[in-house]
C-alpha cells in the first residue's frame, strides 16, 4: 500500500538534513496559520489562486521564484561554509549530504527560480506591452504554473521524505542509474524536471501564439518592444527545447523504474546518448534564462537614458541569431567524452561564434548610453553591472570553447565560476532589473530606492568575492562539487569566497527587506500616473495596477516606443465618452486542481505508490475532459463597470500635477 | 448598450479565441513532434545494440504489421470523412464516421498489444536490451498517443450528439483531426524507420 515509503523516509541521518525537514514542516505550518488567522483562505482561493489573469500569475510565479531562491542560496552558502572549513576534516556536512546540496541547488536555481522568475516578469509584462487584454490561453497560463508549483513542491518534500538526488543538476548515468543511486532522489529529481518541464513547454506555446496572434493592431513585428522579442524567441526555445528534457527525463525514469537499458552499463545500454539528449535541451535553455534578462535591460536602458534604443534591429537579428545559433553548441558541454577532434573543433568555433551576436548586444547598450541622461536607479544600477560582468564572463566562456583548453578546465571550479559569471549578472541581475522597473505597474507604488541599491550592491560585491577565487581555485586544479580536500594552498580562496557568500546573504535580506520597507512606505511613492519612469512602451498606458482588461480601448500602434509616440502627440490620456462591452476568461479551479494531479503522479512514482499514480492519472485526465468540454469560460465586464474604473484613473490623472504637457486631461 | 452589440462582441471573442487556438495546436504538435524526432534519433542509435539478445529480423511479423499500418491508414480517411460530414452539417453521419474511426483504432491498439505481448512472451522484453527498451519506448509512444486520441473520438462523438455542430465542437473536431493525422505520419516514420528496413 506505502510502496517504498517507510519510517526509514525520514531524515534521521544527519542533524542538518534534520534541522531542514523542521524548517521546511514549521514554514508550511507557520504560513497555514497565518492565512487562517486572517481569515484570508476564501480571498486567496478566489482572487488568486484560481486566478487566470496574467498579472496575477506573474506575481504568483515570481513569489515561487522568490521562495525558492532563499532555499537555493541556502544550500549555496552552505556548501562555502563546508568548503571553506574543510580542509583536511570532514566539515559539517556528511559527504553523501553535501552531494544532495549541490544538486538541489543547481536544480532550484535553474528550474525553480530563473525559470519562475522569468515566467512571472514575462506574464505581467508582455501582455501589456502587446496592447492585449490577456495571454492567448490564460486557463493554459495557470496550468503552467500549477505545474511548476507542482515540480517546486517535489524538490520542497524530498527534505521531508526521503532524500533528494546526489547526482548533481544534470544527474549523468550511470551513477544515476538504479545500481549505483536505488535511492528516491534521483526519482524525486526525475519527476520534478518532468512535470514542471511540461509547464515549460506550454508556457512557450502560449506565449508564440500571444506575440503573433494578439498584437495591437497596427503593431508590426519590427514595431514590438524588445522585451517581446525577447520573450519570443526565448518561448520558441522553450518550445522546441523542453521536450528533448521531457525525452530523457522519461528515458531515465524508465530505466530506473521498469529496468530498461538506456544509459546502464549493461545490455547495450549508451550513457553517452544521455549527455547528448540533456544538453539538446540543456543549452538553449541558457539561452532561455538569459534572453528575457537582455530584454529587461534593452528597455530600462533606454527608459533610464531618456533615449531611443540604439540600433533596436541589430538587436532583434542577433537576439535570433543567438536563438539559432544555441542550438548548434551543445557539445561543448562534453568535449572530454572523446568525440574526435573535428567534432570538437566544429562544436568550438560554433560556440564561439555566438559572442558575435552577444557582443553587438553589448556595444548597442553602450551606444544608448552614451550622451543620454543617465538616471542611476537601481535598475540601470544592475544594468551597467551586467554589462561589465557579463564581458568577463563572456571572455571565460570563449576560453572554455577552446577544446583543448577546455580538457584543462572541464570540471573544475573554474567552469563553476564561469556559468555562474554568466548566470547571476546575466539572468538574475535582469530579474531583479525588472522588478525595480516594473514593480510599481503591478502594484501602483515604487520600491525603497535605497534597499534597491543595497540589493545591487552586495550582489554586485558578493559576486566577485564569491566567484572570482574560484577562476583562480580551477587554475590551481580543485575540481568541482568537493566536500572535502587536502591542500592548504586553496583555503585562502575558499574563505574569501565564503565571505562572498556573506555579502550576498546580505543582498538575499536586502530583497526582502526593500519590499517590506516599501510596503509600510508605500503611500509616499504612490504612483498615480501608471507612467512613474517617463516610459516609452505600451505596458506604461494603463494605470498602476492596471485593470483587470488592461486597455478599456485597444491602442493603435504604427511606431517603436508606442506610448512615447502618443504621449508627443498628446494622445496619451485620451478618454471615450462610451466603452464597448470586454469579455475576459472567468476564474478556474482547474489549474490548481491538475497542478495538484501532477505533484501526486510525481510523489507516486517516486515512492512506487502504484495505485495512487494510476488514480492521480486518472483524475488528471478527468479535469481535463470536464474542461475540455466547457463552452462558458468566460465572464463579461459591462461598460458601466469600465465606465466606473476609468472615470477613476481619469480623476486620478487629473489630480497629478505637471502631466497636463504629456497629453493628460487637465 | 444594446443586446445585439454585445452578441456581436462574444462572437467576435470566440472566432479570435478558436483561431488561437488552432494557431497553438500547431505549435503543440511541432513539440510532439521533436518528442517523437528524438525518440527516432535514439532508435536508430541504439540499433545495433541488441547485446546478442534477440534481433529484429527474428522478432516482426510482416503481415501483422501490415494490418496495423492498413488499419490506422484507413481510420485517417474515415475521420476525414466524418469532417467532410461535418463541414455538410450532417450530424448523424459524423457520428457514424466517428464511431467507424473508433472501431479502427481499437483494432489497431490491440493488434500493437497483442505483438507486444508476443515479443514479451517470447523473452523480447523491453529489458532485454538497449535495442528493444528503445523499440518499445518509441513505438508505445506512438501507441499511448493512439489511445488518447481515441479517448479524444470517444469525447467529441458525445459531444457531436449532445451540443451539436457548435464552432466550438468544431474546432474541436479539427484540432483532434490533425492530432489524428499527425499519428498517421508518425507511423509512417515507424514503419519505414522501424518495420521496413528489417525486410529489406
Amino acid at each position: 500500500m506505502l510502496g517504498r515509503l517507510t519510517i526509514d523516509a525520514l531524515p534521521f541521518y544527519s542533524w542538518v538534513a534534520m534541522g531542514g525537514a523542521l524548517v521546511t514542516v514549521l514554514i508550511v505550518l507557520l504560513t497555514a496559520l497565518v492565512v487562517t488567522w486572517a481569515g484570508k483562505w476564501r480571498y486567496l482561493w478566489e482572487e488568486w489562486l484560481t486566478s487566470v489573469d496574467h498579472k496575477r500569475i506573474g506575481v504568483m510565479y515570481i513569489m515561487l521564484a522568490l521562495v525558492m531562491l532563499v532555499r537555493g542560496f541556502i544550500d549555496a552558502i552552505m556548501m562555502r561554509a563546508q568548503q571553506a572549513i574543510a580542509l583536511n576534516n570532514e566539515g559539517y556536512l556528511p559527504p553523501e549530504h553535501f552531494e544532495q546540496i549541490f544538486t538541489s541547488h543547481g536544480t532550484i536555481m535553474v528550474f525553480f527560480m530563473a525559470m519562475p522568475f522569468l515566467t512571472g516578469l514575462i506574464n505581467i509584462v508582455v501582455p501589456q506591452q502587446l496592447g492585449a487584454r490577456d495571454v492567448a490561453f490564460p486557463f493554459m497560463n495557470s496550468v503552467s504554473l500549477w505545474l511548476t508549483a507542482a515540480g517546486a513542491g517535489l524538490v520542497g518534500i524530498s527534505l521531508v521524505l526521503g532524500k533528494f538526488s546526489t547526482a548533481g543538476w544534470t544527474g549523468y548515468p550511470p551513477y544515476s542509474g538504479i545500481g549505483f543511486s536505488p535511492g528516491v532522489g534521483v526519482d524525486y529529481w526525475i519527476w520534478a524536471l518532468l512535470v514542471s518541464g511540461v509547464g515549460s513547454t506550454m508556457t512557450g506555446i502560449n506565449f508564440i501564439t500571444t506575440i503573433l496572434r494578439c498584437r495591437a493592431p497596427g503593431m508590426k513585428l519590427m514595431q514590438m518592444p524588445l522585451f517581446v522579442w525577447t520573450t519570443l524567441c526565448t518561448s520558441i526555445l522553450m518550445a522546441f527545447a523542453f521536450p528533448a528534457l521531457t525525452v530523457v527525463a522519461a528515458l531515465l525514469g524508465l530505466d530506473r523504474t521498469v529496468g530498461m537499458h538506456f544509459f546502464t552499463n549493461e545490455l547495450g545500454g549508451n550513457m553517452m546518448n544521455f549527455a547528448n539528449l540533456i544538453w539538446i535541451w540543456g543549452h538553449p535553455e541558457v539561452y532561455i534564462l538569459i534572453l528575457p534578462a537582455f530584454g529587461v535591460f534593452s528597455e530600462v536602458t533606454a527608459v533610464f537614458s531618456r533615449k531611443r534604443l540604439f540600433g533596436y534591429r541589430s538587436l532583434v537579428y542577433a537576439t535570433m541569431a543567438i536563438g539559432l545559433l544555441s542550438f548548434t553548441v551543445w557539445l561543448h558541454h562534453f568535449f572530454t567524452m572523446g568525440s574526435s577532434p573535428n567534432v570538437n573543433a566544429i562544436f568550438g568555433i560554433a560556440t564561439m561564434i555566438i559572442a558575435v551576436p552577444t557582443g553587438v548586444k553589448i556595444f548597442d547598450w553602450l551606444f544608448t548610453m552614451v550622451r543620454g541622461r543617465i538616471a542611476f536607479h537601481p535598475a540601470m544600477l544592475f544594468t551597467i553591472g551586467f554589462i561589465i560582468t557579463f564581458v568577463i564572463g563572456g571572455i571565460t566562456g570563449v576560453l572554455l570553447a577552446i577544446p583543448p583548453v577546455d580538457y584543462q578546465m572541464h570540471n573544475t571550479t573554474f567552469l563553476v565560476a564561469h556559468f555562474h559569471n554568466m548566470l547571476i549578472p546575466g539572468a538574475l541581475f535582469g530579474y531583479f532589473a525588472g522588478t525595480q522597473f516594473w514593480f510599481p505597474k503591478v502594484f501602483g507604488f515604487r520600491l525603497n530606492e535605497f534597499w534597491g541599491k543595497m540589493v545591487f550592491s552586495c550582489w554586485l560585491i558578493g559576486f566577485y568575492l564569491a566567484f572570482m577565487p574560484l577562476y583562480a581555485l580551477g587554475l590551481l586544479g580543485m575540481t568541482r562539487r568537493l566536500e572535502q580536500y587536502t591542500h592548504p594552498d586553496w583555503q585562502p580562496f575558499l574563505l574569501v569566497a565564503f565571505a562572498g557568500a556573506c555579502v550576498v546573504l546580505v543582498g538575499v535580506f536586502s530583497v526582502f527587506m526593500q519590499f517590506y520597507v516599501s510596503i509600510k512606505n508605500r503611500n509616499e511613492h504612490r504612483d498615480l500616473t501608471g507612467d512613474p519612469w517617463n516610459g516609452r512602451t505600451l505596458e506604461w498606458a494603463t494605470s498602476s495596477p492596471a485593470a483587470p482588461y488592461n486597455f478599456a480601448v485597444i491602442p493603435e500602434v504604427n511606431s517603436v516606443d508606442a506610448f512615447w509616440e502618443m504621449k508627443k502627440k498628446g494622445e496619451a490620456y485620451d478618454f471615450p465618452d462610451q466603452y464597448e462591452p470586454i469579455i475576459m476568461p472567468a476564474n478556474t479551479a482547474a489549474g490548481v486542481l491538475i497542478g495538484l494531479c501532477g505533484f501526486l503522479v510525481g510523489f507516486a512514482f517516486v515512492w512506487y505508490l502504484w495505485w495512487l499514480a494510476i488514480l492521480a492519472m486518472v483524475s488528471a485526465m478527468a479535469v481535463v475532459i470536464v474542461r475540455s468540454c466547457n463552452d462558458h469560460g468566460e465572464e463579461i465586464i459591462t461598460p458601466e463597470a469600465i465606465m466606473a474604473i476609468e472615470s477613476k484613473r481619469k480623476a486620478q490623472l487629473i489630480s497629478v500635477e505637471g502631466l497636463s504637457a504629456r497629453g493628460a486631461p487637465a | 448598450m444594446s443586446h445585439n452589440r454585445l452578441q456581436q462582441v462574444m462572437a467576435e471573442h470566440l472566432e479570435e479565441c478558436l483561431d488561437n487556438r488552432e494557431f497553438g495546436f500547431w505549435l503543440y504538435l511541432m513539440t510532439d513532434a521533436i518528442i517523437f524526432a528524438l525518440l527516432f534519433a535514439t532508435y536508430v542509435s541504439m540499433f545495433r545494440n541488441t547485446a546478442n539478445g534477440p534481433e529484429p529480423i527474428n522478432l516482426f511479423d510482416l503481415k501483422h504489421v501490415s494490418l496495423e499500418t492498413a488499419c490506422l491508414l484507413i481510420s485517417s480517411v474515415t475521420f476525414g470523412f466524418a469532417w467532410l460530414a461535418a463541414m455538410n452539417k450532417k450530424l448523424p453521419t459524423v457520428m457514424l464516421w466517428l464511431i467507424i474511426t473508433l472501431v479502427f483504432g481499437v483494432s489497431f491498439v490491440s493488434l500493437e498489444i497483442a505483438e507486444f505481448a508476443e515479443m514479451i512472451r517470447e523473452g523480447a522484453g523491453p529489458q532485454a536490451s538497449g535495442y528493444l527498451s528503445s523499440f518499445f519506448t518509441l513505438v508505445a509512444t506512438h501507441g499511448i498517443h493512439v489511445s488518447i486520441g481515441m479517448l479524444g473520438i470517444l469525447m467529441m462523438v458525445l459531444q457531436v450528439f449532445m451540443k451539436g455542430l457548435t464552432p466550438q465542437v468544431c474546432s474541436r473536431l479539427f484540432r483532434l483531426g490533425l492530432f489524428w493525422h499527425f499519428l498517421d505520419i508518425v507511423w509512417i516514420g515507424i514503419f519505414s524507420v522501424v518495420y521496413l528496413p528489417v525486410f529489406i
